[in-house]
């Protein structure tokens, strides 16, 4: 870690950010000691949104590849640690795995079908694969619960309170965006990049793309999973929505919200976007309307995110695309 | 799983009527989406909202104007025209700063509208379900084969033909259909010899809103009038398009009838799971012609 950032930001302020890393991980850490209960459910959810939307950056900002249901491998993990809980005897470790497996699993069939196309096409396919996994899901009644969706699902005792699972949900979510930190920033995640500029070019100098892109959306659907399972933990129920289209379009939004060519944008995105839905859901059920407001200032005026503009002005390299199109 | 054996002759003819009707109706809401995406290559995620705000809107004007037969007519022709007056303040105001802009960004952009939209038909119609009965005419059933077929159904079907009629007539042998065939291939070349794009797209735009506008108004009575519609019918709409090929109206057509008519002939074969089938259709078809069936205008 300090290697890849030294070797990014010059040795000190390699050390300075890890340092600064440290003091907010610290600072997470001990928040349920002296925060109400109510925010370290928020904070919970603030992690589990901000780990999927950096999930799905891995494909979006870093792939180039118009990720449009992203939600389908958040749900499937869902349902799967779910459904492995509730109806079979296996120990619960292995159902934790098994989220992740699955949405990695359907990531790898789903990524098989789309990455024959790109961008748009890429992305229609997806949407239309994703919702007739949606709608198997919302119609099997006898395994998946239907519309109702599965409620007080039995999670181990050691995380299914409040601050139980608010620190299961930190230690996976720092591990895995470790994970995909070291990923993007390893010769595989500069291919990628690379890919996301000018994929011809790519393709000319002996890059096999397609092959690329679709352990990509193997590795985003797996940390999707990831993300499923721990709200699975937070929340005990499992429901529809989980898999909807909306859904993913709101992750969309986290990515661009927070910026998404760079690595924590999409996690200041989920933050932004969780408080303010429970703050404006305080005073009003027009909450989406706050979102769409939002949405649409962005898209005139910071199309590159909050921590993209930031970036621009700082003297720090970033990840966005190279400007020669 | 209890698959029915009980298929009859007569249940697959009104199976495959019902089928088509909802094909119309799936037919005229995606040609409008197909025709915009085609054209300005916006993939208007909005479409459906305004299917719904046509809808709601057939409602409350044939309400206003009271039951008479004249009231239902006149909402059928004016909810679609304010729809298209909507889109056209919205194109103005909003879209035509935007062009130039990524797909994804446009996309958000309709996402953002569609959600603005729900928010202002909750705020006005409230979120119980309305319904709206079909004027004295079109009430009733007929029998075919001596099983019911509700009257307003055939109604639609004839209506289905005659929008891809005016909508052929409108692409193919109209000056602005062909400059926006034009312009869906070349924008800046059309720009070039003089035409001004902007407005050629606006009323594209505007055109392929009000045919949203005039499903909703159509399908009012035939369904609960209620928030939601614009989910559905949004993903249903896309998927269409897909499968029949990006701005490909007659694509449009095709996935419409397969779409409607898998939904429809699923309820014979496998009534829990009915509405799968469509969605696993669409499948199919993506697997082997990930493009769609016809040729996409892009």
């Amino acid at each position: 870690m300090v290697k890849i950032l030294s070797t990014r930001y010059g040795k000190s302020s390699g050390f300075k950010l890890l340092l600064a890393f440290s003091v907010i991980i610290l600072i997470l850490a001990l928040c349920p000691q002296f925060l109400p209960r109510f925010f370290v459910y928020l904070l919970a959810l603030i992690l589990i949104s901000g780990l999927q939307a950096t999930s799905l950056n891995v494909a979006l900002g870093y792939g180039g590849m118009y990720q449009f249901h992203h939600a389908v491998f958040f749900g499937i993990g869902a349902y799967t640690v779910s459904i492995m809980l509730m109806k079979t005897n296996l120990p619960p470790a292995l159902s934790f795995l098994a989220g992740p497996m699955v949405a990695a699993m359907l990531g790898f069939i789903m990524g098989l079908i789309c990455v024959r196309l790109s961008k748009l096409y890429f992305g229609m396919l997806q949407l239309s694969l994703g919702s007739l996994v949606w709608i198997v899901v919302f119609r099997w009644y006898s395994f998946t619960g239907g519309d109702d969706g599965l409620h007080g699902v039995p999670v181990p005792a050691l995380i299914s309170s409040v601050n139980g699972s608010y620190y299961f949900a930190l230690i996976t979510s720092i591990v895995s965006l470790f994970m995909m930190y070291v990923i993007l920033n390893s010769p595989f995640g500069r291919i990628l990049q690379a890919i996301r500029d000018n994929p011809e070019r790519s393709e000319g100098v002996g890059v096999r793309v397609k092959l690329h892109q679709l352990v990509t959306q193997v590795i985003a659907a797996f940390f999707a999973g990831v993300a499923g399972v721990l709200f699975v933990t937070v929340e005990g129920s499992a429901f529809p929505d989980l898999l909807s289209w909306t859904l993913s379009l709101e992750f969309i939004i986290m990515c661009l919200l927070g910026g998404w060519f760079t690595f924590l944008g999409p996690m200041l995105g989920a933050a932004i976007i969780v408080s303010l839905r429970t703050l404006v859901g305080v005073y009003t059920e027009y909450w989406t309307f706050a979102l769409a407001v939002i949405l649409m200032l962005l898209i005139f005026f910071l199309p590159e995110g909050v921590l993209g503009y930031f970036q621009r002005f700082s003297q720090v390299p970033d990840h966005s695309p190279a400007e020669d199109k | 799983m209890d698959f029915s054996t009980s298929i009859t002759f007569n249940g697959l003819i009104q199976q495959f009527l019902i089928g088509l009707s909802r094909t119309t109706i799936l037919f005229i809401v995606s040609s409008g989406l197909s025709l915009v995406l085609g054209v300005l290559r916006i993939p208007n995620v909005a479409h459906g909202s305004l299917y719904m705000l046509g809808a709601f809107l057939c409602y409350t004007i044939a309400s206003f104007l009271g039951a008479s037969s004249l009231g239902f007519w006149l909402a059928i022709l004016l909810a679609p025209l304010v729809v298209a007056l909507v889109s056209l303040a919205v194109e103005r105001g909003l879209f035509c700063h935007l062009y130039d802009r990524e797909h994804l960004m446009l996309l958000l952009f309709t996402f953002a509208l569609m959600l603005i939209f729900g928010d202002i038909v909750k705020a006005v119609w409230g979120s119980e379900y309305r319904s709206l009965s079909p004027p004295e005419v079109f009430q009733g059933s007929l029998s075919i084969l001596g099983m019911p077929f509700p009257k307003y159904n055939l109604f639609l079907l004839c209506v289905g033909p005659l929008v891809a009629l005016a909508l052929w007539f409108l692409t193919q042998k109209t000056k602005i259909g062909k400059i926006a065939r034009a312009a869906a291939v070349d924008r800046d070349m059309v720009a070039a010899v003089g035409i001004n794009v902007s407005w050629v797209f606006a009323s594209v735009f505007v055109i392929g809103c009000y045919l949203a506008g005039l499903g909703g108004a159509l399908v009012a009575p035939t369904q609960n009038i209620s928030q939601g519609m614009d989910h559905t019918i949004i993903m249903e709409a896309f998927l269409i398009v897909i499968i029949g090929g990006l701005g490909n109206v007659w694509g449009a057509l095709l996935g419409a009838l397969i779409f409607g008519l898998t939904a429809s002939m699923g309820i014979l074969v496998w009534p829990q799971f009915s509405i799968v089938f469509p969605y696993a259709a669409v499948v199919i078809v993506l697997v082997f012609r990930p493009k769609g069936l016809l040729k996409a205008t892009w």
